[in-house]
């Protein structure tokens, strides 16, 4: 049970931070379907400057330092490729959808591109040595705290540092949108930017600010999607994970706790498919496997989390309420 | 003297109606999207040879030659017309994915559920086309009934998102990305296991190939006319039948009264409810062609015979599905434009393909380059309203002005 709970935090971390990427630059009024994109691209560069800074001995015996600052260097380069995006649905009122798709597809290209010309493999490793079977360990980075107890370990063994740092961002995050006068001026533009503009609010502005945090928060999603999920492996492809945070974000009715609470539930579904024939239960001194005593396919559990959330989706349908301007380019003149 | 100025003028005149044209203004926008993406590329190219002592100078012009050269630059005119023939057999399943999207993007939905239905497309034509003796039935009509088949299959898998959209008002991007997995895992599930895995060949991770069971699509020779003198190509009649589809839908879209239907309803819902057309029929209808389109595809790439097919999806959706976006993006959602970009597009990664011996970079470039291309696309209307139009009263700014200079009572004429 504390491995199945310590496997569902690691899969919803990522979804939990990068459906409130999206979910920043909607309320604004930008569609940021390029999510998957800038996760790549921030993964790729988190993953190259972590590879390179670890030459330096000082930093190679800091493993939570190059972490933290592999982290951060993912989210700037995540902001500063959301900058296409917003260049070209704010400035020149291009179609956000296919700005979106552009960048999905540029991120990869980028990244296998320089992976390949510099390394001449698919992907980048990150893991500092592999043990004999081939399977990577150590990053260096997983804190290990034995002994805890069950609630204890849960949180604070084979735990990473971003599980926490990610949790404080969504928290700080969810406060500055509802609580703050910028956040109300960003929630304004992606309602009814003329109105917000004839209060004197500079709608691009505020748009750039949106879509700017949205792609440093899916950037660091995506730094700690491939550091976490995948075990360091940075190969220009995330698994879909930005289409599904999207999901979760309309899941979630654009709106914090429903998307923590969407990732939560897509999270544990998940994981459960990747561990259902791990998962045991202690009875009379035997240990039962509940689940693969059922005989049932991998590809079965696979498919719950999806058909969960279409389940879901069908019954809270309407009640889902999209920002009204999301998509719309501004334009001053119209109503 | 006199007759030389009113000619050009004339022809000024009429390069200005020419190019004020829409259509006319939309392929030129696209060529300057084009030309974008490959200015970027290059750069991309030059500053790496530049800044890597590895990789020669010369090499990112030669780059740049190869790509533009798509399958030309393989070398040889055996190797050359070897690729070409693989290219345009690689464009069918494309042309259909991106008609699947440009479709939807007429009634005003996004289709990024393209790779499932084409899963489930493959899923449902190979099956029928694996399991029927072709000893008791004649193989073209079991190659008839599992194009069918497979069309069948992705229609009623597009159905779902346009109902879920129409009666419940569900985004149809969520329902698109969820019903993408679940297809992958549905196909992987029903293959696992199964007879149809190609276990003669060793090649467990794939689907036995349909020629085994003699079901192939005719090729007219053609695969024999592109062959490198002893391979002969994938090329088949596939092609010619993803155009007519194409034609087909251009048709349909701008001629029959359905077609208008499904417009109107891209252009507003509400609007087109209360002409009267029933805009929830519509978005199902629209989704489960577009279903049907991309699974077309599949089904014409599986049938060709000699495609191995991965059945183990589960992890990752097939490129075709999403590459139709950037078809029909680049296509400006028009069926001829889709097929055209398309053709492009192959041709392109064609070129990309063929960097990876002859010069230190490798096929992502062409990758690179679609991406800036559709990047650039997104200012296609930008493009179109203020640089060309900004072009066109420039020029005639210098008609009014040019003649005013050589007989001052012509000038007013423009």
């Amino acid at each position: 049970m504390v491995f199945l709970l310590q496997k569902t935090l690691i899969f919803t971390v990522p979804l939990l931070i990068v459906a409130l990427a999206g979910m920043y630059a909607e309320r604004s009024g930008i569609i940021n379907i390029a999510l998957d994109g800038i996760m790549i691209f921030g993964a790729f560069i988190g993953a190259v400057f972590a590879l390179n800074i670890r030459n330096i001995p000082w930093f190679a015996e800091h493993p939570q330092t190059t972490f933290i600052l592999a982290m951060l260097t993912a989210a700037i380069a995540g902001a500063i490729f959301s900058l296409l995006l917003s260049f070209s649905a704010i400035n020149l009122k291009a179609d956000q959808t296919i700005a979106g798709t552009a960048l999905n597809m540029l991120a990869p290209a980028i990244a296998l591109f320089f992976i390949k010309v510099f390394t001449n493999q698919d992907k980048l490793e990150m893991a500092i040595a592999k043990d004999s079977q081939g399977n990577m360990v150590d990053f260096g980075y997983v804190i290990h705290n034995e002994g805890l107890g069950s609630i204890g370990s849960i949180l604070f063994d084979r735990a990473y540092l971003s599980t926490y740092i990610a949790i404080a961002l969504f928290i700080v995050f969810s406060i500055f949108m509802y609580k703050t006068k910028t956040g109300l001026r960003i929630r304004a533009c992606g309602e009814h930017p003329q109105a917000a503009n004839s209060v004197g609010i500079n709608v691009t502005k505020m748009r750039y600010l949106g879509t700017t945090v949205s792609g440093a928060l899916a950037g660091f999603g995506g730094y700690v999607y491939i550091a976490t999920v995948t075990n360091g492996t940075a190969s220009g492809a995330v698994e879909g994970m930005g289409f599904l945070a999207l999901a979760i974000m309309i899941f979630g009715n654009w709106k914090p706790f429903g998307i923590a609470l969407g990732a939560l539930l897509f999270g544990f579904l998940k994981c459960l498919g990747v561990i259902y024939n791990q998962l045991s239960v202690n009875i009379g001194g035997e240990d039962v496997y509940l689940l693969k005593s059922l005989n049932l396919p991998m590809y079965f559990y696979n498919m719950i989390p999806y058909v969960a959330v279409l389940a879901v989706l069908a019954f809270t349908s309407k009640k889902s309420r999209a920002p009204k301007a999301e998509g719309i380019p501004y334009d001053k003149g119209s109503r | 003297m006199k007759k030389d100025i009113k000619e050009k003028t004339s022809f000024g005149v009429w390069l200005k109606k020419f190019v004020s044209r829409p259509g006319v203004k939309s392929v030129i926008s696209s060529l300057i999207c084009i030309l974008g993406g490959f200015v970027v590329g290059f750069l991309v190219l030059l500053i790496l040879s530049i800044s890597s002592e590895d990789i020669d100078f010369a090499d990112s012009f030669r780059g740049l030659f190869i790509i533009l050269g798509g399958p030309f630059s393989a070398g040889n005119r055996g190797d050359a017309l070897y690729q070409f023939g693989n290219m345009l057999f690689n464009c069918t399943p494309l042309i259909m994915t991106g008609l699947s999207v440009a479709l939807a993007f007429k009634t005003g939905l996004f289709n990024i559920g393209a790779p499932g239905q084409y899963l489930m497309g493959a899923m449902g034509s190979l099956i029928v086309a694996l399991s029927i003796p072709t000893s008791v039935i004649p193989p073209i009509l079991v190659w008839l009934l599992a194009l069918l088949v497979g069309i069948a299959g992705g229609m009623i898998w597009g159905m779902i998102p346009g109902l879920f959209k129409s009666l419940l008002g569900v985004n149809e991007v969520i329902v698109c990305i969820m019903t993408n997995w679940i297809a992958a895992n549905i196909v992987s599930w029903v293959f696992s296991g199964s007879q149809f895995i190609n276990v003669a060949e060793t090649k467990m991770n794939f689907i036995k190939k349909t020629s085994v069971n003699n079901v192939m699509t005719p090729t007219l020779g053609l695969d024999k006319l592109f062959s490198d003198g002893s391979l002969t190509s994938y090329m088949d009649i596939g092609i010619f039948i993803a155009i007519a589809i194409a034609v087909v839908l251009y048709i349909m879209l701008n001629k029959t009264t359905f077609g208008f239907e499904l417009k109107a309803c891209g252009f507003n819902k509400n609007a087109s409810k209360y002409a009267g057309m029933n805009e929830k029929r519509n978005i199902m209808l629209s989704m489960a062609i577009a279903g049907g389109l991309a699974a077309c595809g599949a089904a014409l790439w599986c049938l060709n015979g000699h495609q191995d097919f991965k059945w183990e999806v589960y992890q990752s959706l097939p490129d075709v599905g999403f590459n139709g976006i950037p078809a029909a993006l680049l296509g400006g959602c028009n069926p001829i434009g889709t097929v055209i970009s398309a053709i492009f597009l192959r041709y392109i990664n064609a070129g990309g393909s063929n960097l990876v011996g002859q010069t230190a970079f490798n096929e992502y470039v062409s990758q690179l380059i679609i991406a800036i291309i559709i990047y650039f696309a997104g200012f296609a209307k930008f493009i179109k309203d203020v640089v060309i139009d900004k072009w066109i009263a420039e020029r005639r700014k210098k008609s009014a002005a040019a003649p005013a200079k050589n007989k001052p009572d012509g000038g007013k004429e423009d």
